[in-house]
């Protein structure tokens, strides 16, 4: 970097400039204590590190700061409980759990239908700490998990960028992916969820495989293996690895860089990482029979064919047969490829694409064929806007990196520039997978700041060191002249750069600006407690998520089952330890469905479904009184989407009127009758949530409501939340048929 | 209205029971005044009782039996009894003695002094009885007013002979549904009177039940853990578990949070929202919290007599609903710890700080600092004691824990208990010092990583090929420090120049001269072997250029200056004008600068390598 060497520059300068006097003697002593440059630069950088590893932690303490250290979102809870299961029960009994309070009556294989590495991650976090007796509460461990890693992948992005440009470049990118807010969205504290590791996971496994790339080490390409045995165990993104390094694999090939280091590199990390990676119970056989995983398997025929044929043309000396033989090697190897592919397709032995591939590389394969994955709001196609709210400058500086990789294009280069459009792609698909992308972007953007910066400042220093020379030597000398003349050949060189440099600080400084604003206003709430300001500007808060959870959790027999729609599943299970009909794990859609169809049939219909379910009680969650827009009346079309999908009778046009979605005196009557509405709105028509509104007026939708005289037959009012937010409902048990 | 109906089948049988027996099968005492006051205005019933005895036989007697209709017995929670003049809590045990039907529960308290014949004496009885107001209806819905009913005798129950004796219940001001009616009964305002009764033979008893509403909260603590951590560092931290619940009459029905919110009188009378509780003063750090996060809904307030902290569970409790919650505070050591005899004692009160709660199983844990020894309790009622470890940050053997429990427990056992035990102050500094040594092994092993040679093969060529590097780096730096120690020789010389100009006094200038001859010449031996090695050294070789031409400008200014010195230093003692001299080394002078630079920028150059 430009300022790691300043101070012994600026030293030096003072020893020549200052004109000689008393104080000499006293620096001279001060300067044997000095470090050398060297040192200093060591130092410098270590610090520079220490400092970045600290603030990727702490920026991401927001949402401890302002609320209270727990667990965030959804997935998180379910991640939590079971970290939980794991330190209290030991690892072989989560390995072999049978969860039978989710999922009813079916249950879940717990143990075979997760990713374990952020659970054994936390836990043996948690277990280390209790070793070195620091006795803290796992719940502690699971909130710091994800800014842990964060700072470790920092560490990482340092020496990815090191590794592919220089130590400049890495300390740059280390900075920005501490505060870049499309990682940061994924990593405040109390986010635990997969996606806090698996980053690390993902970005280590890149930079061990370029790595083991650029020296051919094994030690290296052993270490990628098992990093990517630790993606493997964390993450489902695990495949974009398995198919991103096979194509770069392929790239290099194509471009003739293939060289006996990528022969070492892919092979050990292929070969170990899969056997390796199946040992995970989740993927299991999946890494060789599945469609996804195919790709890998044929770059890695391919690399055998490669050195074959490299060995063929070592051995024979005659190019004209070797073309020949070349010819038939590759035909024949197509051929056996294409029929090995085309029958174990065909006797089921490979099975096919799944559904959610095929929406990653299809943006709208999803809204036409699987309404589940669509119905998911982190699944939508990204928005320009996020973009520029999660990159900011990132997303100018990416093409400016993108230049300068290709102009220095090397096998690491090469790597980056895939990654990075490649992940772009995918995140342009998807918001979710903004994150897999903004490692590359970071990178891509550091080569560019530590490239424009080290070019601006080399311009400048040498600058500096004539014009010295030149006032030291004074006017007489002709050598100075000449050299001072020579600097004028080229007029506001000199201020141009310095212009540059302001410009290039000033709009770091605003991305740090941005990364704080962003990261504390958006993306640090914990979205189960709710925040709002008072007439005053004091802070509301709204608790009522765990509110209903507690009462549920207390007041309820133990063995209740709940009735919710799939996203407060892992909630309930959680904080109410109670068993629930579907949650956030959408493995199964029919009984999704199902739940979808309950909800969307009348009282009647709805309580015949319910009882074949042996449902106690049903949570609905509704935003009325508060204003709170994502609840479950907004969310209803897409139950009646999914309803609908399994059990045709079901039909979305009956709840529509003209395509509208209204609630209102207006909507359509099946929509008035339906459960949902019924359980939302019941006795919400005599309750004023407005002053100047007439009763039962509506205010996440702003308008009065359609069916204000709402009669329950089948099931009570259990509980309400005090703003409304959770309503709980009784199934009743049937009526005596006398 | 099972239990109920049970409690009148009792009430039956123990009256049979005692027409049956009816026979003073006590001693001849005679109590000559018996008032009895029954507050039921919480969830229980605390009775307080002033008897006066008289021995009016021949016999000197020591004992006293209290006895209690069964099913109040079963409910005792706290009896003390105390006398006036001489002021003294007397000893009470349950006692079984023969002849007593088992419908009754007697106690015998042990006298202060033998009454002999004549004596009197009068006893003040306090006894809290839990669970004996009974919710009536048992389920309510949410609309219903909270009944409960309270099943009493009109007469005292004695052994002895009553001379007199009257009752007074004092009832909530609120609705009171039904009374039993007897003679000398009186309603007055929310105070309900039976008698005075005169002249009642031992074992009278008529049965009276009054259905009344009851505001109060019936917060139970179906158990309680109270954890209270000593820390000599000058905190102790209590941390209490309450597991609540509502043991008036159960919610049927709906809960309509509309109409709790927009009627919450009539529509919620019988839930509570609140509790209270009174924490010694200067606690601090107060949370409130559940197995689910933090519970915002509290509200403290604080003076220097108490702190009070009113804590709203995260919803109403309506009957039979249940809820569990932690609050944990502070307390400064200083109130709390104390020293006598060469042992430390807490002294600190034993029950719930919450207001009219009763805890059916109250478990307190006092954990003591670690490396505590000789541990023991006085409480002022029985408990049971047993012992435990537990493990804190920092901890290796583990802190001793007092575990006290106790079942049903009132307001009234809110008393102080000792716990006395012995500890060092040495013991204090043990953890400090473990993280201590902890930093310090940490660093030692950085240290020794770093310092330490730990490759496999000593003979590969990489390896070698690194320690020749790591050599060729070293003498590097010794030339550097040896060309910056000329350099500074250099400075001294120029320095000795200027005080030359000053002061004129050429002498010193030349004893500096001298002195610097000799030192550069030192050095210059010095730098010899150096630069041989790095000149044979092979992976230094596009190094040494570099080297050779710094050594070589060094001598170069060396030349210069000294030429430079000798010249004015001439110049002064041929006594010539400043500006002749300046002229004559003038050129001399650019020529240094010049060197100079060169120098600077090599050293630089090498200092990058």
């Amino acid at each position: 970097m430009g300022g790691k060497s300043e101070p012994a520059k600026s030293e030096s300068m003072a020893t020549t400039t200052t004109s000689p006097d008393l104080i000499n003697s006293s620096f001279f002593s001060f300067k044997s204590l000095k470090l050398k440059t060297k040192q200093q630069e060591l130092l410098l950088r270590i610090a520079i590190l220490g400092l970045v590893y600290i603030l990727a932690f702490i920026a991401r303490l927001f949402s401890v700061l302002r609320y209270e250290s727990m667990i965030h979102e959804f997935d998180p809870y379910f991640n939590y409980r079971t970290t939980l299961f794991l330190t209290e029960k030991g690892f072989y009994e989560f390995w072999n759990w049978f969860d039978s309070e989710s999922w009813y009556p079916l249950g879940r294989i717990i143990g075979g239908t997760l990713y374990p590495g952020l659970m054994v991650t936390a836990a043996l976090i948690y277990w280390a700490l209790r070793f070195l007796r620091f006795f803290v509460h796992i719940r502690e461990v699971c909130v710091l998990t994800a800014p842990f890693f964060a700072s470790n992948t920092t560490l990482v992005a340092y020496f990815f960028g090191k590794e592919i440009w220089d130590t400049g470049a890495g300390l740059v990118a280390a900075v920005l992916i501490a505060i870049c807010p499309g990682y940061i969205s994924r990593s405040v504290a109390g986010s635990y969820d997969n996606e806090a590791v698996a980053i690390f996971a993902l970005l280590l496994t890149f930079y061990l495989f370029v790595k083991a790339v650029n020296t051919g080490s094994l030690a290296w390409a052993l270490g990628s293996a098992f990093g990517y045995f630790y993606m493997v165990s964390a993450w489902g993104g695990y495949v974009f690895i398995i198919n991103l390094v096979p194509l770069y694999v392929l790239v290099l090939l194509i471009t003739g860089r293939y060289s006996m280091r990528l022969y070492i590199a892919y092979n050990c990390m292929y070969i170990l990482g899969m056997l390796l990676a199946m040992q995970i119970r989740f993927v299991g056989f999946q890494h060789v029979q599945s469609g996804e995983h195919m790709g890998a398997m044929g770059v890695f025929l391919l690399m055998q064919v490669f050195y074959f044929l490299d060995w063929v043309k070592y051995q024979l000396n005659d190019t004209k047969l070797f073309q020949t033989f070349l010819r038939i090697t590759v035909t024949s190897a197509i051929l056996v490829g294409g029929i090995a592919l085309g029958v174990g397709t065909a006797s089921g032995y490979i099975s096919p694409w799944t559904g959610r591939f095929y929406s990653l590389l299809d943006p709208t394969y999803a809204k036409d064929h699987i309404p589940i994955i669509a119905s998911v709001s982190e699944h939508q196609p990204t928005a320009w806007s996020s973009f520029m709210f999660d990159y900011h400058i990132l997303l100018f500086l990416f093409p400016a990196g993108l230049y300068f990789c290709f102009k220095r294009l090397s096998d690491a280069t090469i790597f980056i520039v895939m990654y990075g459009l490649t992940s772009l792609y995918f995140a342009g698909v998807m918001v979710r997978l903004i994150l897999v992308a903004t490692p590359a972007v970071c990178l891509i953007s550091a080569i560019a700041v530590s490239a424009t910066v080290k070019n601006l400042t080399s311009l400048l220093r040498t600058k500096q060191k004539v014009s010295q020379t030149g006032s030291t030597k004074g006017a007489g000398s002709s050598k100075a002249s000449s050299k001072v003349t020579l600097d004028q050949s080229q007029p506001f060189q000199k201020n141009g750069a310095i212009a540059l440099l302001v410009g290039v600080f000033y709009l770091l400084s605003r991305y740090a600006i941005h990364c704080t604003w962003v990261t504390s206003e958006a993306y640090s709430s914990p979205s189960i407690v709710l925040a709002a300001r008072g007439a005053h500007g004091n802070r509301i808060l709204f608790d009522d998520y765990r509110e209903a959870y507690y009462w549920l959790r207390q007041n309820t027999p133990t063995d209740a089952k709940i009735m919710s729609w799939w996203d407060y599943g892992y909630q309930i299970t959680a904080m109410g330890n109670r068993t629930v009909i579907v949650d956030n794990n959408t493995w199964n859609n029919t009984h999704i469905a199902t739940v979808g169809r309950a909800m969307s049939s009348n009282e009647d219909e709805a309580y015949e479904i319910m009882r074949s379910l042996d449902v106690n009680y049903v949570l609905v969650v509704f935003g009325g009184v508060t204003g709170y827009s994502s609840d479950d009346i907004n969310k209803f079309l897409w139950m009646v989407r999914i309803g609908g999908g399994v059990f045709p009778v079901i039909k979305e046009p009956d709840y529509l009127v003209n395509g509208e979605f209204r609630v209102d005196k207006g909507a359509s009557p099946k929509m008035l009758n339906c459960l949902m509405y019924k359980l939302c709105y019941y006795r919400f028509g005599e309750l004023t949530t407005e002053y100047g509104k007439p009763p039962g007026y509506d205010r996440a939708r702003g308008g009065e409501i359609g069916n204000k005289d709402i009669k329950l037959e089948h099931l009570e009012e259990a509980y309400t939340t005090s703003n409304w937010i959770v309503r709980i409902y009784r199934v009743k048990p049937p009526t005596n048929r006398l | 209205m099972k239990q109920s109906s049970v409690v009148v089948v009792d009430l039956l049988l123990l009256l049979l029971t005692i027409a049956v027996i009816a026979t003073p099968a006590f001693s001849d005492l005679v109590l000559s005044k018996v008032e009895r006051r029954i507050d039921v205005t919480s969830q229980f019933a605390r009775v307080t009782k002033s008897l006066k005895v008289v021995n009016p036989g021949s016999e000197s007697i020591s004992e006293f039996m209290l006895t209690f209709p069964k099913f109040l017995g079963n409910n005792l929670a706290y009896l003390s009894v105390k006398t006036k003049r001489p002021l003294a809590n007397l000893s009470v045990k349950k006692a079984d003695p023969k002849g007593i039907p088992d419908s009754i529960s007697v106690y015998s308290v042990a006298l202060p002094k033998t009454l002999s014949k004549g004596d009197s004496l009068t006893l003040e009885v306090v006894a809290t009885f839990t669970n004996v107001l009974q919710p009536f209806p048992e389920k309510i819905t949410q609309g219903e007013i909270h009944l409960v009913m309270l099943q009493e005798s009109a007469q005292y129950l004695s052994p002895y002979t009553v001379e007199s004796q009257s009752l007074s219940i004092k009832l909530p001001n609120a609705r009171i549904e039904s009374y039993s009616k007897l003679e000398n009964t009186k309603l007055q305002g929310s105070e309900l009177k039976y008698g005075p009764y005169k002249n009642l033979p031992p074992f009278s008893y008529s049965p009276i039940v009054v259905h009344f509403e009851s505001k109060a909260a019936f917060a139970v603590a179906e158990k309680l853990v109270r954890e209270i951590e000593v820390s000599h560092w000058g905190n102790v931290q209590v941390t209490e578990h309450y597991n609540v619940v509502h043991r008036g009459a159960q919610l049927k029905g709906e809960f309509s949070r509309l109409d709790f919110q927009a009627r919450p009188n009539p529509r919620g009378a019988s839930a509570f929202r609140h509790l209270l509780a009174r924490l010694p003063p200067r606690a601090h750090s107060i949370y409130y919290r559940d197995d689910i996060g933090n519970i915002s809904t509290s509200e403290m307030q604080s003076d220097s007599k108490k702190t009070e902290l009113l804590i709203e569970p995260r919803f109403p409790l309506f009957g039979g609903w249940k809820t569990f919650f932690t609050i944990g505070y502070g307390l400064p050591l200083s109130d709390f710890l104390f020293a006598s005899e060469g042992k430390r004692f807490v002294n600190i009160s034993f029950g719930s700080p919450m207001i009219d709660l009763v805890t059916e199983k109250l478990i307190v844990q006092v954990v003591l600092p670690e490396g505590s020894k000789d541990i023991s309790v006085t409480t002022p009622f029985a408990v049971k004691q047993s012992r435990e470890i537990k493990y804190s940050h920092l901890d290796i053997a583990g802190r001793p824990v007092v575990v006290l429990e106790k079942d049903n427990v009132v307001p009234d056992h809110n008393q102080h208990i000792q716990v006395y035990y012995k500890f060092s102050n040495i013991n204090l500094l043990s953890e400090p010092l473990m993280l201590i040594s902890g930093f310090f092994v940490l660093f030692i092993t950085c240290i020794i990583y770093t310092r330490a040679d730990f490759s496999i093969s000593k003979s590969s060529p990489t390896y070698l090929a690194k320690l020749q590097w790591d050599e060729v780096l070293a003498t590097l730096q010794e030339v550097q420090s040896i060309i910056q120690k000329c350099l500074a020789a250099h400075d001294k010389l120029e320095a000795s120049l200027r005080d030359l100009s000053r002061t004129g006094d050429f002498q010193t200038c030349k004893a500096a001269r001298k002195s610097t001859d000799s030192l550069l010449k030192d050095l210059s031996k010095e730098l010899k072997p150096l630069l041989g090695f790095l000149q044979s050294s092979p992976s230094a070789s596009h190094i040494s250029p570099k080297v050779e031409e710094l050594v070589v400008k060094e001598k170069e200014l060396q030349e210069k200056l000294m030429a430079k010195h000798t010249t004015v230093v001439e110049g002064y003692e041929k006594k010539s004008s400043g500006r002749d001299i300046e002229n004559r080394i003038a050129s001399q002078q650019q020529k240094i600068i010049a060197l100079r630079q060169e120098i600077e920028d090599l050293l630089e150059f090498i200092d990058e390598i």
